[in-house]
């Protein structure tokens, strides 16, 4: 399935920070993404879980090259084997990388759903739209109201369908789901495994680690602005033996049919990480060695980790 | 289509009752005012007569103008000529008040009409230019003339207009609404034009500048939101967003502000009116004013408010209609 050779995406040591002004001259830099890792092969979907403020919604921003003014970013960010640089992340947008949004606010309020699904691209892809909406189970007069008039889930639909319109390689889902019934859930999803199979690309931005493992093929774990882990999807399906970093682990024995046992601590706020592993102030196996430097990425059966002892 | 009908039905009665209510207010505030103020409007008409009054005739004329009946009833008395649709007469012009504010109505609109107009397309063009350089150097310096205009008197900015380009380089009349000397009815609209551009043009530019800062900010504000977020990463550009996004979100909220800022304009009127000497409204106040014309005084002040109260329904309905989701919750 997979060509390792060829990548979609590949991103690696990315870092964002934002320059932030405290009491209006003092200025500071705070860092909200580190060490970040990440690589897409065509014909995958890979899920993108983590806690809210793990910065799964920044890497979108940063791979299309919309974070806001004060962000910098560095790290190596390559589409197709190319450098991703401003000029060419303006020329990929909405065409070769497409991007679902978190939620309604990202639809103008005062555009109706049908023309602002259509896009600003000529020809309109209008018909293509409707059978689209029709798959999505939109009702035909979606198309004529305004975003407002959308239940939670008809705006997750509305999303997605901008993305399956174009002939992006990849599609960045930002958690697509919530609010669908589990049945328009799924055939979104299965849109999304079409597109894959296609030979195209998803990455889909989930909290919910279930759905991620469910329907994609490998798993990238966020923490606190870096990637703990990644893992096959098959992996989380064979339980916590299987994975490699203390957090997954943590967070497969959270799941409600494992026993439900929460993680105990809070993920450190940006601006105050610890010096070492993000995850030292919380992780049961920390040693000296952990809280001192950040632990390099391991490779270890067909996964990635970054922890000193993962296994 | 039938709760259509009603809703507009209800709407028209809920500012009907508003709007009466507030002429009423307007009325008695003014006719108490100008009751306790030293105007003697019997000393007026009488000067304005031209000819020496006997004592015996001045009483004839007080007694026939009520002027020593209580105020309750002076104000009763012309509140139900007033609801006939007599308005009294004017003791500077010597005819009725409603024929006098009829005209002088027209050519003030005419006017306001004029500057509002170029002081919104202005203002609004301004205003995108700002916001979508925002604090890049265009944006700076048209920040900067935005501010010292909105500093500038009105009356200061007419005499200089009127010294620059009448006096000086004389593309435009001195004053009033048409050439002197030529009958009214042979002033061709040429003419009124040619009269009303440089009045026009002082009141624009007077006002442009608020819906010019308005424009820019509500352009910045969207430019900032997460619909234009997701737009550029559909790979909109600038340009594209300022029309897809941009226009629609913040022409809304320009159009209503440039509605309500016809109260403003009003009172801009007044000054450009006297400066170019121009026969509306605002100069028939004012001339009202200063010779103690009572009738008149009342009259333009009574419509001037039911004038201003009108411009702010007009901006209140068009708001409902524009924005959708006004016009759900409404309905
Ligand atoms: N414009 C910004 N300025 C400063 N901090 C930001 C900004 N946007 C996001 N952050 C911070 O970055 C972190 C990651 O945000 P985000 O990517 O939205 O998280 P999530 O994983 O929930 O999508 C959060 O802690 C958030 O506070
Ligand atoms: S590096 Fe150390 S602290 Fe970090 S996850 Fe691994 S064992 Fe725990
Ligand atoms: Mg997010």
């Amino acid at each position: 399935m997979k060509q390792k050779d060829e990548t979609i995406l590949e991103i690696h040591d990315l870092s964002v920070s934002f320059r932030m002004y405290d009491h209006g001259l003092e200025q500071t830099d705070l860092q909200v993404i580190s060490d970040l890792y990440l690589t897409v092969y065509p014909g995958e979907i890979v899920a993108v879980a983590g806690s809210s403020g793990s910065g799964k919604s920044l890497l979108a921003s940063a791979i299309l090259g919309i974070l806001p003014g004060n962000a910098t970013v560095h790290g190596h960010l390559h589409y197709k084997g190319q450098e991703l640089t401003q000029e060419r992340q303006e020329q990929l947008r909405g065409t070769d990388i497409a991007l679902v949004p978190q939620s309604v606010a990202f639809l103008d309020p005062l555009m109706k759903v049908g023309a602002q699904a259509d896009g600003h691209r000529k020809p309109l892809p209008t018909d293509k739209r409707k059978s689209i909406f029709k798959r999505l189970g939109l009702p035909d007069k979606t198309e004529q109201l305004y975003p407002f008039q959308l239940s939670g889930g008809m705006a997750r639909r509305a999303l997605v369908s901008t993305a399956l319109l174009t002939d992006a390689k990849l599609v960045i889902a930002d958690e697509p789901t919530p609010g669908m019934s589990l049945e328009q859930a799924l055939e979104a999803l299965r849109m999304f495994r079409e597109m894959a199979d296609d030979g195209k690309a998803v990455i889909l931005i989930t909290h919910d680690l279930d759905l991620a493992f469910e329907f994609t093929d490998r798993v990238a774990v966020f923490y606190a602005g870096t990637t703990v882990e990644t893992a096959l999807a098959s992996d989380f399906k064979k339980g916590p033996d299987a994975l490699r970093h203390p957090y997954s682990q943590a967070l497969w024995r959270a799941l409600p049919q494992n026993g439900f046992q929460p993680v105990c601590g809070f993920q450190p706020y940006a601006g105050a990480l610890p010096k070492g592993c993000l995850y030292a102030p919380r992780c049961p196996y920390k040693t000296a060695q952990c809280m001192d430097a950040v632990p390099p990425v391991r490779e270890i059966r067909g996964g990635e980790v970054r922890c000193y002892y993962g296994a | 289509m039938k709760r259509t009908t009603r809703r507009l039905i209800h709407i028209f009665a809920t500012y009907g009752i508003r709007i009466i209510t507030l002429l009423l207010a307007v009325s008695v505030i003014t006719f108490v005012l100008v009751s306790v103020s030293p105007i003697d409007p019997v000393r007026q008409y009488i000067m304005g007569l031209g000819t020496a009054v006997s004592p015996e005739q001045r009483t004839q004329i007080e007694e026939y103008w009520g002027v020593n009946e209580p105020l309750v009833e002076r104000y009763v008395g012309w509140m139900s000529e007033l609801v006939k649709g007599n308005m009294g007469e004017s003791a500077i012009y010597r005819r009725p008040v409603a024929d006098i504010i009829g005209e002088r109505f027209v050519n003030s609109l005419a006017l306001m009409l004029c500057a509002w107009v170029l002081s919104g397309v202005i203002g609004f063009f301004i205003g995108c230019v700002m916001g979508m350089y925002q604090d890049r150097l265009p944006d700076k310096i048209l920040k900067k003339v935005c501010y010292i205009i909105s500093s500038i008197p009105t009356f200061w900015l007419g005499l200089v207009f009127l010294l620059v380009f009448s006096v000086w380089l004389k593309w435009f009349p001195i004053g009033f609404s048409g050439p002197i000397g030529v009958l009214d009815k042979d002033i061709t609209v040429w003419e009124k034009l040619h009269h009303l551009i440089l009045p026009a043009f002082t009141l624009a530019f007077m006002s442009f500048a608020n819906i010019a800062l308005h424009t820019r900010q509500k352009l910045v504000d969207v430019l900032n939101s997460e619909y234009v977020l997701f737009a550029r990463a559909r790979g909109e550009r600038k340009w594209t967003i300022l029309r897809r996004h941009g226009l629609r979100n913040i022409l809304l909220p320009a159009l209503t502000l440039q509605f309500a800022s016809f109260a403003e304009l009003f009172g801009g009127s007044v000054m450009a009116e006297n400066v170019f000497s121009y026969p509306g409204l605002g100069s028939a106040a004012a001339a009202a004013g200063l010779n103690s014309d009572v009738p008149l005084l009342l009259g333009v002040t009574l419509f001037s408010a039911l004038f201003v109260a009108i411009g702010n329904m007009i901006a209140n309905l068009l708001y409902g209609i524009i924005d959708p989701q006004i016009q759900e919750v409404g309905g």
